[in-house]
């Protein structure tokens, strides 16, 4: 009670050093969150990142690009401000600082100042248009409530997490690998999903239509709430991209992980959920059969035993048929793989929240992702806003640190971010930058030389 | 053809006399009579009109190429051998110059001539396709066969995948930017490395499409321009009547105020429901009162409909709180949803009235977990549509009938023979849009007419008034 007092009374308490030891509240407050842009926010190293080089003293350098993006801010109460825009890092963190937004979320480039849009209206043709937004992917692990029976809605444990392990695992490997993007920025939402940024300069400038298309491409999950069967697999083999993510990924998770964390054959329901994906009832009714008789007190994990029975059953050759080949790949498939919202790839002008946001129902932040190493990511450790302050009070940490964050939790995190993401990328972008540059040069050149 | 740029003609193909597909790079320098400036191009509207159809009743790939040659064959010849090509290429540039003038127009235009073209091209030999492929200059090599070698297996996985023949030694696959064949991308008909497409002969068709497409896009783009700058003033009295009237007859009647029978009030709503309701709209009427809840596109899809139907802002908003308040609470409902209601009838945000969805664009949606918009007739299972059936009174031989349709993707016929069913009446003009339904529906209802036949697109074309037409124009000063 004494802390709640403190924190919603007195703004500086904080900062005095008087609660170092103190255990904070675990929540989110407008006060906690004044601190956190005041003292922590990355505000240099978003703005590197969405101004894609063209900060810099090069020729080349488009000075409007940062000033065309749109953020839009949700602050408490839930007001919701569009269209703002920013022509500087000091502008953005004033901006920031100012409203102390909640949620901070990052648009496309538009053609021109979307603040001033209104301004252009006028001029009868629509010059108000989105021009450049990464590519996007968002996961939601409510997606999967039918799937997953430890939690459900917005709840999310180490039994569930998995399956968005396995989500940034197969979509990470098909953008390099297929698609050839290199800069993927995957981001913690703060509660129950991830974020997916591909910055790369073709991922940026892709149509909706190809947005689309490669959306496409990663769905394979198509039932809706009326039908039965959620993924259905035609044809006479899987295609590249889905043979790599079955091997490499989805059967291990769905067999070492999946079966016995969530269950799957453990009630007469759920192996009926599960029976109900066999489209021979012949063969389903076998199963049923052979599982509804008293295991005979076998130690073995009952998950395990009924899920070798099906497969035996499935693959012997006893039963021929198209639909029963695949039967067993899309029982993994349907339990494992990656369920993405697609309206959010579709469209340049969807928003997505930004990276380091700190997220108001669990007041954790939102912290970038090693795909390299993202089976060891836990989203129950990730740093909290009060966690942070907590820290910045106490004062340990890297004593020396230029930074504030870097006497914190969150400092892993920025470092992370600059050495894997964004140094990279803005080494791209200057070679980018300098090509695109020297070809127009020698285009001019020559025409000259005519 | 004066009207649309100074032309050049580049006529290689004609003078060399083999018929192959134009392009439609420049207008040909072309005298054209007005009259044949309007039946060229009523002849190719019917085509593309065949086509939006045929695309909309979910056809597969190959009974759209035999539809499309129908088509053509049909509506495109001409007593003289010599005024075919130009016959095609007149009536592609009057129909451009009709299509350029909105968003929609534009849209609509731009994906059937690039349907049209893509069956054409599939019809055209190999060799006439290899010349099609070279007047496009696209700079992609064929995969060499080093390298074929090396990805053999993945592209012979693919072929499987999509029940193709398996690619021999031989065969042509070209390496191409997979931003260049999005459709074979979003199929998983392509297999992709690095960024790169191997794309084989026979799926060459999706590379010149796109091409196609986007040569055509920047063309309309700019014809639009110089519609609004120059043409439409200066042709005020002479083509400017025609391209408007040729336009309006596609659109045909939008639905976005229920003009017909004024308003649908909250107490009479269940009863339309029931007796008025396309099964899309009445499956979600029918989730909303039971779950107290719809998902976004769910709530899009019933929201727009009842403003079709005339239910008033007022009511709408009485309606989905009275609903959502039960599950989320008043309070949530005015924080989160009312907003969008109100947008949907243009309050708020941009202010565009926005038009009730046709069967073609619920047909064509993706509903995903927990979610029940979409076309039932397609995106339920078999079993759910045949107890939604039931449920809506259709006996048991008529579900078997309509079960027919839905096994061959004719989607909209399953809904027309439902219909047909539940009203015990033909609808002859077939069910094309959710609202139509709905108005055929209380037409037979409040037995105004028997079964009066929605004015279809085609027949709204033919009948149109032209102004007398007797000069001989030249288009060409």
């Amino acid at each position: 009670m004494v802390i709640e007092e403190a924190v919603n009374g007195k703004d500086d308490m904080l900062i005095d050093g008087q609660m170092a030891d103190q255990v904070l509240p675990s929540g989110f407050n407008l006060n906690f969150l004044n601190l956190y842009y005041a003292k922590l926010f990355p505000y240099g190293d978003i703005f590197k990142w969405m101004s894609y080089g063209n900060d810099g003293k090069h020729p080349a350098c488009d000075k409007s690009y940062f000033g065309r993006r749109e953020l839009s801010f949700t602050l408490e109460n839930d007001i919701y401000l569009r269209f703002l825009s920013f022509n500087s890092v000091s502008e953005l963190e004033k901006g920031i600082r100012e409203k102390c937004p909640f949620k901070i979320d990052i648009g496309p480039v538009y053609s021109v100042d979307p603040s001033k849009r209104h301004a252009y209206a006028q001029s009868g043709e629509n010059v108000f248009k989105p021009v450049e937004r990464e590519l996007i992917f968002d996961i939601d692990i409510t997606d999967y409530d039918d799937v997953r029976y430890c939690c459900s809605g917005a709840d999310v444990c180490l039994d569930c997490w998995p399956l968005m392990t396995a989500a940034i695992k197969v979509i990470n490997t098909a953008l390099r690998d297929d698609f050839g993007f290199r800069h993927i920025l995957w981001v913690y939402s703060g509660r129950r999903g991830v974020h997916c940024w591909v910055c790369d300069g073709k991922a940026r400038r892709l149509t909706n239509e190809q947005r689309a298309a490669i959306a496409d491409y990663f769905r394979v999950y198509k039932g809706s709430e009326n039908s039965k069967k959620k993924v259905s697999l035609t044809g006479h083999a899987l295609h590249p991209f889905l043979v790599r993510s079955y091997t490499e990924v989805l059967k291990d998770l769905f067999e070492q992980t999946l079966l016995s964390s969530q269950q799957i054959f453990s009630t007469e329901d759920r192996c009926e959920k599960v029976l109900e994906m066999i489209p021979d009832e012949s063969v389903a009714a076998e199963l049923r059969g052979r599982w509804q008789k008293r295991s005979s007190g076998s130690k073995d994990d009952i998950n395990a035993v009924r899920w070798e029975h099906l497969k035996h059953t499935l693959q012997s050759g006893r039963h021929k048929g198209q639909g029963l080949r695949r039967c067993v790949e899309e029982i993994v498939f349907s339990f494992s793989y990656p369920r993405l919202d697609m309206e959010v790839s579709k469209h340049m002008n969807h928003l997505l929240k930004a990276p380091f946001c700190v997220h108001p129902k669990t007041g954790r932040v939102c912290v970038p992702i090693d795909p390299v190493h993202c089976h060891e990511f836990d989203p129950t450790t990730v740093p909290t806003l009060s966690q942070l302050l907590q820290e910045l009070n106490s004062g340990g940490m890297g004593q020396e640190g230029d930074n504030d964050w870097d006497r914190t939790s969150l400092g892993e995190s920025v470092r992370f971010f600059r050495s894997s993401f964004l140094e990279p990328l803005l080494k791209a972008c200057k070679e980018e930058m300098e090509s695109a540059y020297n070809s127009k040069l020698q285009q001019s050149k020559n025409s000259l030389s005519w | 053809m004066e009207i649309v740029r100074r032309p050049q003609l580049k006529s290689t193909a004609i003078d060399r006399g083999v018929p192959t597909l134009p392009l439609y790079r420049s207008a040909p320098s072309l005298e054209v009579r007005l009259e044949d400036f309007e039946l060229y191009a009523i002849d190719r509207l019917r085509v593309l009109t065949g086509i939006s159809d045929g695309l909309s009743r979910g056809k597969r790939p190959e009974e759209m190429e035999k539809l499309v040659a129908e088509l053509w064959k049909a509506n495109m010849r001409h007593p003289q051998a010599s005024e075919v090509m130009n016959k095609d290429i007149i009536s592609h540039f009057v129909l451009r110059l009709v299509y350029c003038r909105t968003e929609d127009l534009r849209k609509w235009f731009l994906s059937m001539e690039t349907a049209l073209f893509r069956y054409r091209f599939r019809l055209q030999t190999a060799e006439a396709q290899r010349a099609v492929l070279a007047e496009f200059q696209l700079p992609y090599k064929a995969v060499t066969t080093s390298e074929f070698e090396v990805i053999k297996d993945k592209l012979t996985l693919v072929a499987r995948s999509i029940n193709q023949t398996l690619p021999t030694a031989d065969a042509i696959f070209y390496k191409v930017p997979f931003q260049e064949v999005p459709e074979l991308v979003a199929g998983r008909r392509v297999f992709l490395s690095d960024g790169y497409a191997y794309v084989a002969m026979n799926q060459v068709v999706s590379l010149v499409a796109t091409q196609f497409r986007s040569l055509l896009s920047k063309a309309l783009t700019l014809t639009n321009r110089k519609w609004m700058s120059t043409i439409r003033e200066q042709e005020k009295d002479r083509l400017t009547p025609i391209v408007e009237a040729l336009s309006t007859s596609y659109v045909g009647p939008d639905y976005s105020v229920g003009r017909e029978f004024g308003e649908v009030s909250l107490k009479d709503i269940d009863n339309v429901a029931k007796s008025s309701f396309p099964l899309c709209m009445r499956h979600l009427f029918d989730k909303l009162r039971e779950d107290h809840h719809l998902k976004h596109w769910g709530r899009m899809q019933l929201g727009l409909f009842l403003k079709g139907v005339g239910l008033k802002l007022d009511d709408a908003l009485a309606f989905w709180k009275a609903e959502f308040s039960q599950k989320v609470g008043a309070e949530r409902f005015d924080k989160e949803y009312a907003y969008s209601i109100r947008h949907n009838y243009g309050k708020e945000g941009k202010r565009v009235d926005y038009t009730p969805y046709s069967c073609q664009k619920i047909i064509s949606l993706t509903p995903s977990v927990g979610d029940h918009h979409g076309c039932p007739y397609r995106h339920f299972s078999e079993e759910n549509i045949r107890a939604a059936l039931c449920k809506m009174g259709v006996n048991s031989g008529g579900v078997e009938d309509v079960m027919d349709k839905v096994r061959h993707k004719h989607y909209q016929l399953a809904c027309t023979l439902t219909f047909e069913a539940i009203h015990g009446c033909p609808n002859d003009a077939g069910i094309n849009h959710p609202n139509q339904y709905f108005s055929d529906s209380q037409k037979i209802l409040k037995s105004k007419v028997k079964c009066l036949r929605i004015s279809f697109l085609l027949t709204s074309v033919i009948d149109l008034e032209f102004p007398p037409i007797s000069t001989v124009h030249s288009l060409h000063p």
